[in-house]
Formats: structure tokens, C-alpha cells, sequence
């Protein structure tokens, strides 16, 4: 076995205990906002679809799927982050204001 | 590999995972989520200045990049912005298949041209089966959960049955067979890829489909998980290992959060997976049957006796969010507050359609956060409390979970709120909720039935508040 297959099994294994770990105790109003900010991280395959443009070669085909690729992805990060951000601009609305007095 | 990519991608984990971790705090949500967005732009910048500064960045890739980019980015900016908050659920599904959408067509990508993605060898073909297999069932199945969602799908009658579980296990046998055939010819058999492909894409559908509504958020909680997996899949495929942390991130975290909503909703993951839905085999055991004494009372009378309280309690529940009536309840605790009423919201910890989803609706009505109970502080107050009005909430406060060892529902639970001395059910009518089961809270003494859409009654009740003078000075 190469050696970095080796190190890319050690990253799974440790992102997978770091995520594990993470989210430990989670007041139940986060749950629907923490798993829509957890849906949008997910959308990091925008840097797979990168890396299969870029390595492209100019060949059309791998270009468009490529491209598509990008499309989903991005559309899953955007919007994933947005919407979040709009769910938790709610929590935060109150407080601010009383601040602000 | 030189070291400003290292720094870039070290930097971008430790956001990312300083995110996820923010995310689970009320205070510092916002920011984190803020966090994870800027990691993840860091992210894209350190691999494009990586290619930039070794092999180049060939113009036509870069018109693709940007095309792509801007469709893809724009469609997804102006669907967050334009989803009502009562979507949310189905929001979330649509963008989480996407995402594994995404993976898919990597996958197959590298499939399709091995030398130039250098996905060649025993790693990169077992990476890409995992991809194509988890990339279609993410995507098919969220849609399937959308749709459900939306009321564009039901569950045909054969699904319900056993039938398919056979389905669904020749389907993932052909994805196994698919598999294997891949990895013996080096990921070169086409006729194995377009299997796999067909193959878990349709299996995603049967999965997805026999599941009742109520286990919905379980189940796009889970194919979260799956997208993460995925994604660290296509990490194996590009070698990307940036890819591969933030994957099983996700991946773990959302495995935690699924494993989580299911404890809420007394529902063990096997069986949400596999058991169907839950009405089918409510009519079969106890718990069934019609109502007897039922009490019904008019909106002048819950006002009337909504004024004489001290303490009031307000249970929300899906029904109210459909009927878009959180404004109008938060106008009736103002009016309540303002008389000097001590209001509280109990909150289910799965209350709305998703754990956390109640919350977002009521905030949104600008109701302030320090009156949202949880259900562990909540319970012990109910026999202190004079008023409970019960808004389109049903199994959550169906005391059958408790007294009723005979009951689906049992061990679920729920909200006591046959404990307050007395208790208004606002409903559209007799229907059962999302579990189909008769709930003997409507039966008992001291509950009344408000019949009508919650939005309605809440309008009628403001009208009948304000003419008994409650919360004017």
C-alpha cells in the first residue's frame, strides 16, 4: 500500500473522530440550523469539481461535467450558508435590539 | 504540494471545524456559520493559487469555472433567499442532494478520464464506487424527502408492504454486483458504471419512499451524513485531503445529529429505515378507535378563561406553522403579557417538522427566546399552570406515550400538559396526527376543543381579547 493512501486513511479516521467530538451536547434550537451549516460544509466537493476542470487537458466533456459539478456543488454551499445565516439572524434579532437601547 | 497550500488547507480545517463547533452554541451560531463560509472560500482560493503556481489555469477552464460558479452560486443565493422559513426541511434536502449530486458527476468524471484526473489503481476505483453509490442515493433520496415534503409524492400502496424490502435488496445487490465488476476491471466496464449509477439512484427512491412524513427529518438528517461521506469519497478520488476531513466532519457529525433527533422522537434509526410508516401499524395495534366525549367550546369562551388565568402555556406544533399563524399568536401573547399574564412556549424537542425548526418559526415572529422552554423545564410547571393552549401539536402531547404500554407511542416523550388545570386544543377537525393514533387527551375532562384553522381561531381570539379590554391600560 502506498503511503499516501496510508495518510489519506489517518485524515479520514481523525476528521471522523474531530466530527464525533464536535458536536457533543446540542441545544435541540440548533439542530435544523447546525444541520443545514453541516449540509452546506458538505458542499466542499466544489474542490473535487475544481481539480477536474483545471486537470481538464482541454478535453470538452470533462470541462462540462466538471463544470456541472461546480454548479451543484456551489449551489449546495451558497445556499446552504445563506440560509443559515437567515435561520440564525432570527436568534440574534432580539438581543441586538435590546443592545442597541 | 508546496507549503503556502499546506497553511491555506491547515487554516481552512481548523475553521471548518471551529464552525461546526460554534454552530452548536446559541451565541456564537452566527458567527460560525460566517466562519465555516470564509473557510470555505479560503479553501477554493488556496487550490486555485496551488494550480496557478505549478501546471496553470488554461482560459477555457477558467470559463467553464466561471460559468459554472456563477449559475450554480446564483440559483443557490436566490433560493435561500426566497424559501419561506416553513420550507426550511425541504430547503435543506434540496441543497444536501445537490451536494450529492455534485459528487456523483466527480466521480464519474474520473471514472470516464482516469489519466487526466489520475484516478487510476485499486484506491481510486474502489473511491469512486463508494462516490457514484452514496453520490445517487444522497441525491435521489433528498429529492424523494423533498417531495414528500412539498406534497408533490406519496407513498404507493406497495410500498407500504413487505414487497419491498425485496425491492430494495435486489437493488443493492445489483449495486454490488456493479461494484465488484467495476473493481475487477480496473473501473474500465462501462456497463458496470451506468448499473451502479441506475442502480443506487433507484434504491436511493426505495428507501426514501415507504418513509412516513413524521421520520422526514430524520432521514434528510441522514443523508446529510451520507453527502459528507461522499464527499470524502471524492476526496479520495481527486486526492484531496482538505476533501477528505471536511467529508467525514460532516459525515460524523451528522450521524451524531441523526442518532440525536432520533432519541427525541423515541424512534430507533432501524426503525425509521426500515419500518415504515408509523400509521400503518397504528390501525393494527392499540391505541385505535373513535373518540367519545369530546368537549367543544366556542373562542369566547377560551377567551374568557384565558383571562382569568395567571399562567399560560403555549404548546405549538406543526399546525400552527402551516397555517402561517405565529405572527397572530405573538400578537395574543402581547396582549396576554401586556395584562399581566405570565406566558410560556413549551417546545417539543421535535416540535415543527424538524428538532429546532419551531424555534426558527417563532423567532421569526420576533417572540423572545427566553420564553421558549424545553421540555425538561416545561413538565414540572404544567400543574402550575392555569391555561394550556395546545396549537396544532398532537402526538407530542398524547398521554397514551405514558399511561398506554399498548401504544406506538409509548416511551415517547411528551408534553404533560393534562397537568394544567385546564387545556384548549385548537384543531382543524378529529384527524389524526402524524402517527395516526387516537389521542386521549381530547377526551379527557378538562381539555376543550377549539375547532378551526389555528390562524383563524388566533385572529378570532385577538378580536375577543381585545373586546373583554385584556391588555389595554
Amino acid at each position: 500500500m502506498d503511503s499516501i493512501f496510508v495518510n489519506a486513511l489517518w485524515v479520514l479516521l481523525l476528521g471522523s473522530l474531530l466530527g464525533l467530538e464536535l458536536i457533543g451536547k446540542v441545544p435541540p434550537t440548533l439542530h435544523t440550523p447546525l444541520m443545514s451549516g453541516a449540509n452546506a460544509i458538505s458542499g466542499i466537493t466544489v474542490l473535487a469539481a475544481l481539480t477536474a476542470i483545471i486537470k481538464s487537458n482541454g478535453s470538452t466533456p470533462l470541462l462540462v461535467l466538471g463544470s456541472v459539478s461546480l454548479g451543484f456543488a456551489l449551489f449546495n454551499v451558497i445556499g446552504g450558508f445563506l440560509v443559515t445565516d437567515r435561520m440564525l439572524a432570527m436568534f440574534s434579532r432580539k438581543p441586538a435590539r435590546k443592545e442597541n437601547r | 504540494m508546496d507549503i503556502l497550500q499546506y497553511v491555506i488547507d491547515l487554516v481552512a480545517i481548523l475553521l471548518l471545524a471551529l464552525g461546526i463547533k460554534g454552530l452548536s452554541k446559541v451565541r456564537s451560531a452566527r458567527g460560525a456559520n460566517q466562519l465555516a463560509a470564509v473557510a470555505m472560500a479560503l479553501a477554493v482560493i488556496g487550490l486555485l493559487v496551488n494550480y496557478l503556481g505549478t501546471s496553470g489555469i488554461s482560459a477555457s477552464a477558467w470559463t467553464w469555472i466561471i460559468g459554472g460558479t456563477v449559475v450554480g452560486g446564483a440559483l443557490g443565493a436566490i433560493t435561500a433567499q426566497r424559501v419561506p422559513m416553513t420550507s426550511m426541511p425541504e430547503t435543506v434536502a434540496l441543497f444536501n442532494g445537490c451536494g450529492g449530486m455534485s459528487s456523483l458527476l466527480v466521480a464519474l468524471a474520473a471514472a470516464f478520464y482516469p489519466t487526466e484526473l489520475d484516478a487510476s489503481g485499486l484506491v481510486a476505483v474502489v473511491s469512486i464506487v463508494i462516490s457514484v453509490f452514496v453520490g445517487s442515493i444522497t441525491f435521489t433520496g433528498s429529492i424523494v424527502a423533498m417531495a414528500k415534503l412539498q406534497g408533490w409524492l406519496s407513498t404507493p400502496a406497495w410500498m407500504q408492504s413487505k414487497a419491498r424490502h425485496f425491492v430494495n435488496i435486489a437493488l443493492a445487490v445489483a449495486c454490488l454486483v456493479a461494484a465488484i465488476e467495476l473493481v475487477v476491471n480496473g473501473g474500465s466496464s462501462l456497463q458496470g458504471l451506468w448499473l451502479l449509477v441506475i442502480a443506487s439512484s433507484v434504491l436511493g427512491i426505495g428507501v426514501t419512499l415507504p418513509i412516513g412524513g413524521a421520520d422526514m427529518p430524520v432521514v434528510i438528517s441522514l443523508l446529510n451524513s451520507y453527502s459528507g461521506v461522499a464527499a470524502a469519497a471524492a476526496g479520495f478520488v481527486v486526492g484531496s485531503q482538505l476533501l477528505i476531513v471536511a467529508g467525514a466532519m460532516v459525515g460524523a457529525a451528522g450521524l451524531i445529529l441523526t442518532q440525536v433527533m432520533c432519541n427525541g422522537m423515541n424512534r430507533s434509526l432501524v426503525s425509521v429505515l426500515f419500518g415504515g410508516a408509523l400509521g400503518a401499524s397504528a390501525s393494527s395495534g392499540g391505541g385505535g378507535g373513535e373518540y367519545t366525549n369530546i368537549t367543544s367550546c366556542s373562542v369566547e369562551e377560551c377567551a374568557l378563561t384565558l383571562e382569568a388565568a395567571e399562567r399560560v402555556v403555549i404548546v405549538p406544533g406543526y399546525g400552527l406553522a402551516v397555517a402561517q399563524a405565529q405572527h397572530t399568536l405573538r400578537e395574543v401573547t402581547r396582549s396576554l403579557e401586556a395584562a399581566g399574564i405570565e406566558v410560556a412556549y413549551a417546545i417539543h424537542p421535535v416540535a415543527g417538522r424538524m428538532p429546532g425548526h419551531m424555534n426558527v418559526l417563532l423567532a421569526e415572529a420576533d417572540v423572545p427566546y427566553e420564553q421558549l422552554k424545553e421540555m425538561d423545564v416545561i413538565n414540572p410547571e404544567f400543574p402550575a399552570t392555569d391555561v394550556v393552549l395546545v396549537l396544532g401539536a398532537n402526538d407530542v402531547v398524547n398521554p397514551q406515550a405514558k399511561n398506554d404500554p399498548q401504544s406506538p407511542l409509548y416511551g415517547m416523550p411528551v408534553l404533560d400538559v393534562q397537568q394544567a388545570r385546564t387545556v384548549f386544543v385548537v384543531k382543524r377537525g378529529m384527524s389524526a396526527g402524524y402517527s395516526g393514533i387516537k389521542n386521549d387527551l381530547f377526551e379527557l375532562a378538562n381539555t376543550s376543543m377549539v375547532f378551526g384553522d389555528a390562524k383563524k381561531v388566533l385572529g378570532d381570539l385577538l378580536g375577543e381579547l381585545k373586546e373583554l379590554g385584556v391588555g389595554k391600560k
